[in-house]
């Protein structure tokens, strides 16, 4: 079948992209091509990470200096900031979308959606997608979700307020709450256009890596990236469609009566009719979604740090096959660990048990992930690109934040931390602050291929991470304690306990540093904008790396290659191989490129 | 002190852009002016690694030295010292490997920062190295798993051995009701369905239940120490949690299910009072809210140490001030204080509807508890 399709593509090769009369409209908006519509993902995520950043910079605020009353709230938030002090309503409205945009938005489609288009052809030597019609028609529903969440926020009740895992009855009932009105159905519509263009463009991804791999580029010569890309694919399609089933029955109790989570309500003074509902499902089937979910968000910086650590440091990645497993048994350990986001909702505590053991499991595949890269490390020849910078942070916040995990999802130690900042402060590490670092590397190494040469400013990439790496840190370590002091999370204030006061310092150190680190975010911003217009073109291949997509033009053309498609002769990692006298393998050049046939006996070290 | 911070967060900044500006400069003295590494970016930025490293630890250092204080005091239940100790195990585990693996990662960035002309080894595989590190973790999460789970399975056993005393924990937007079995520490049937507020039968009892009869309903929890609670959780409206962190205890209430907790408190609100740290953390808390006072802000009196029980599931608009008082106490305290409170029969079943529906409690819990009702 393989075999099949790629003749079929070579076959076509020529005539792709030549003979088209290209329009604005085919080549900018509706466009079929994958750089393209990589460019698109990943502009529309970064919008929506702006968003979302800003809302957790208002809300931050609001815990730091509570009550206190700023212009700047009254601006953006207009009647829900009467003369400057945020209503608790809306508090509760800027976490939930905050969480709901940047995971499912930016991490999601930002960075899986926006690598895997790029780099799933480019890397295993595709003329394009499977189908580029349906790449297309994922980004426009892609797009057409983010508007539908954005446009939720100016609803008049207000957009969705129950926490980004909207747990009914509070998310079906508009008695409980002012946005679990239309703001929710709209947020539940917008998340279904979204699954919808999440299983699309997994499908697609699945079918180009498992059929349209170029000639010798077998499974195990795969780079770390695709591996994650079609890994994270997976787990998308086995997982959304049951968040898209929980959204369904959620949408059938609100407007149709139905009691799939609901029963036994006494509301605003009268019981409301339902029945035999319940909510613990409900919590089943959001994080049967939900916890695979934030692998679907590290696996894909996994992959790409992977990548970008391994050609800075001039060395292969080190163990490649315990890499792989690592990212299958991650996969699939994945898929059975939900349930430690519920050891205390009321299910019953042996299944607690269960979900404990799987859950600490997935800690060793992780460990032997952290280990890895830093044996990558070792007697490398660093070159610290500021992709490399983030990918070695990367590893930084993945271990700080991984192993806090080993207290959460032991049931018996959850029981005090559970729903506290605890919790926040390991996630924000684990896989928020870690899967943007992998967006950032990716961004930065990246950049040149995207853009047609031209390369982002090193020395604005620096000041970028340093701020940023610091001010992660500086977030999110002191955020244990208070967690730990037994803050509860969503809290619009924490003054209603005396026991609590004296950790307001903690709160406002932690907000400066968010300030900080959001500012440095529009470094990063002008970089990126300005580098796409004015930015200085490298040569073609800038960091001397293996993969295909380097051997592709500069310029982008609908096909990639403009001769026939490049042929793959070993792995992706041949960096400063050499043979028995210590020479390179190629004289004078520290790696030898995928397309290079092996050379006189040259052993094939492929791990 | 919230001053303090800002300037140490301040001068952090400044030395972090001094560092940028100092090697802006050395990357200009260069003629190269191509935007991929060259080996002064890669000298700087190996500096900073290591440089980072030791921000790493130092916030680590300067967090626990600051905010330790803040943490909860020591357990007020008997199963409160098994998690504490097992935490306290964790996080050892935690730090060694933490501290160790951050070393390895951000020295090697320094240590091998790239210069022109070096080789790199290449080194792509040793099976004895991977075979250590992953058995390595399989060992120490066995034994933490094992330990947990031994730990959880006794936490979570709700039993009725040791004459436990049945309390009820009832969740509604924004406050809790704690209903006592009575004389016979049996709790009568209750349901959303009957619940009537003209009769001021907010519970939703079963009027015709004979448990129900001497059931007492209060809005201030009191518990004596040494005696095993079982808490039933239920809820009304949403989803709520009951939250009890000096105890190490919570469970959410689900609407249409009863949850249980179960623990015994072994330390008095008295004693939690003299518990040093508690002193300390009273004193300090007090001085800031002298402080408050003094600039006249509202919610600026003098605090004394109480348990809390609190809302960790967000409910709604007034989530964050959703309590109630515990107060443990001593046998007789305890049964001196449930004898003068009045039973379901003798304030809702005889009542026309103005009486209130439940036991009174001091001026200003009852503010507390109730919230802010929106």
């Amino acid at each position: 079948m393989s075999v099949t399709a790629q003749a079929h593509v070579e076959d076509h090769a020529h005539d792709h992209g030549h003979h088209h009369k290209e329009t604005f409209i085919t080549k900018y908006i509706f466009s079929q091509d994958h750089k393209m519509i990589a460019r698109q993902y990943l502009i529309t995520g970064l919008i929506m990470g702006f968003v979302g950043i800003a809302m957790s910079l208002l809300f931050r605020m609001q815990l730091a200096w509570p009550g206190e009353s700023f212009p700047i709230f009254e601006t953006l938030l207009g009647k829900w900031a009467p003369e400057g002090v945020m209503d608790a309503d809306i508090y509760l409205a800027l976490v939930t979308i905050h969480g709901t945009i940047m995971v499912f938005f930016v991490l999601t489609a930002g960075l899986s959606g926006t690598f895997s288009n790029l780099l799933i052809p480019l890397q295993i030597g595709a003329r394009d997608m499977a189908s580029g019609f349906l790449n297309m028609i994922s980004y426009w529903l892609f797009f057409l979700s983010s508007v539908i969440m954005v446009i939720s926020l100016f609803v008049e009740a207000g957009p969705a307020s129950a926490g980004w895992t909207v747990y009914p009855p509070l998310s079906a009932l508009p008695m409980a709450q002012s946005g679990s009105g239309m703001g929710m159905t709209l947020w539940l519509v917008s998340m279904t256009v979204f699954i919808a263009s999440s299983l699309l463009g997994s499908l697609n991804y699945i079918v180009t890596v498992l059929n349209l791999r170029t000639k010798g580029m077998s499974m195990t010569r795969l780079p770390l990236t695709i591996w994650a890309f079609f890994v994270t694919a997976v787990i998308g399609v086995i997982s959304f469609p049951v968040l898209l089933s929980a959204g369904l029955l959620l949408l059938m109790d609100r407007s149709f009566g139905t009691s799939f989570f609901l029963s036994d309500i006494f509301i605003q003074g009268e019981v409301l009719h339902y029945q035999g509902g319940s909510p613990v499902l409900f919590e089943h089937l959001f994080w049967f979604l939900g916890h695979p979910e934030v692998y679907i968000v590290i696996l894909p910086a996994m992959g790409i740090v992977s990548e970008v650590m391994s050609v800075n440091a001039r060395k292969p990645i080190f163990g490649y096959r315990a890499m792989i497993a690592s990212i299958l048994a991650i996969a699939f350990l994945s898929t059975i660990v939900w349930g430690h986001h519920m050891f205390i909702s009321g299910m019953n505590p042996f299944l607690g048990s269960v979900f404990t053991f799987t859950t600490l499991l997935i800690a060793i595949p992780s460990a032997v992930k952290a280990f890895n890269w830093i044996t990558t490390l070792w007697k490398g020849n660093l070159q610290l690109n500021p992709g490399m910078l983030f990918s070695i942070g990367m590893v930084s916040t993945f271990i700080t934040g991984g192993l806090t995990g080993i207290i959460l999802g032991d049931s018996t130690l959850d029981i005090n931390v559970h729903d506290t900042y605890f919790v926040v402060a390991h996630f924000h590490l684990v896989m928020g602050i870690s899967a943007l670092y992998g967006l950032f590397a990716g961004v930065y190494h990246w950049f040149p291929k995207m853009f047609e040469g031209k390369m982002m400013s090193k020395n604005l990439g620096y000041i970028h991470f340093w701020i940023t790496a610091i001010g992660s840190y500086g977030i999110f370590f002191p955020m244990h304690f208070v967690g730990m002091a037994g803050v509860p999370r969503r809290y619009y204030e924490n003054t209603a306990f005396p026991m609590f006061d004296e950790l307001t310092d903690v709160q406002v150190l932690m907000t400066v540093f968010a300030l900080i680190t959001a500012g440095a975010q529009l470094v990063f911003a002008y970089n990126f904008i300005s580098s796409i217009f004015y930015g200085k073109k490298g040569p073609k291949n800038p960091w001397n790396a293996t993969t295909l997509e380097w051997t592709a033009e500069v310029k982008h053309i609908h096909g990639n290659w403009d001769g026939p498609i490049p042929h793959v002769h070993r792995w992706a990692y041949d960096y400063s191989k050499t043979d028995e006298n210590g020479e390179y393998i190629l004289p004078d050049q520290d790696f030898v490129p995928q397309t290079v046939p092996l050379q006189k006996d040259e052993e094939e070290l492929n791990h | 002190m919230t001053t303090l911070l800002v300037l140490i967060v301040l001068v952090l900044v400044a030395i972090a852009i001094w560092q940028m500006t100092k090697m802006f400069e050395f990357a200009q003295l260069k003629t190269n002016s191509s935007e991929i590494a060259n080996d002064s970016d890669n000298k700087y930025n190996g500096y900073l690694l290591f440089a980072f490293l030791i921000f790493i630890y130092g916030i680590t250092i300067f967090s626990f030295w600051k905010y330790s204080k803040v943490l909860l005091p020591e357990a007020a239940s008997e199963h409160g010292s098994g998690y504490d100790y097992l935490m306290l195990v964790s996080f050892i585990i935690i730090f060694f490997v933490q501290t160790i693996t951050q070393a390895l990662l951000h020295y090697f960035g320094y240590k091998y920062r790239g210069e022109k002309g070096k080789k790199a080894l290449f080194y792509a595989d040793n099976d004895r190295l991977e075979f250590i590190w992953t058995i390595i973790p399989v060992i120490v999460l066995a034994g933490l798993i094992l330990w947990g789970l031994y730990t959880w399975t006794n936490i979570m056993d709700v039993n009725d051995e040791d004459d436990p005393l049945i309390v009820e924990l009832y969740a509604q937007q924004f406050n809790w009701t704690a209903r006592y079995g009575g004389e016979d520490n049996v709790l009568g049937a209750a349901n959303v369905r009957m619940i009537d507020i003209d009769k001021a039968n907010v519970l939703g009892l079963d009027e015709s239940d004979s448990y129900a009869a001497d059931d007492i309903i209060v809005k201030e929890l009191h518990l004596p120490v040494g005696r095993k609670v079982n808490f039933k959780m239920r809820s009304q409206d949403v989803l709520h949690s009951a939250y009890m962190p000096h105890f190490r205890a919570q469970m959410n209430c689900v609407p249409g299910m009863t949850t249980e907790f179960s623990f015994t408190p072994i330390t008095t609100t008295e004693q939690m009072r003299q518990n040093p740290d508690v002193v300390d953390k009273v004193k300090r808390t007090n001085a800031l809210r002298a402080e408050w006072a003094a600039e006249g802000r509202p919610n600026s009196d003098p605090w004394e140490f109480d348990y809390v029980l609190i809302c960790n599931k967000i409910c709604g608009k007034s989530h964050y001030n959703m309590q109630m008082k515990i107060i443990v106490e001593t046998e007789e305290e305890y049964n001196e204080w449930i004898k003068s409170q009045k039973t379901f029969a003798e304030t809702v079943m005889v009542a026309d509807g103005r009486e209130p529906n439940f036991n009174p409690v001091g001026a200003e819990t009852a503010e507390l508890s109730y919230g802010t009702q929106d």
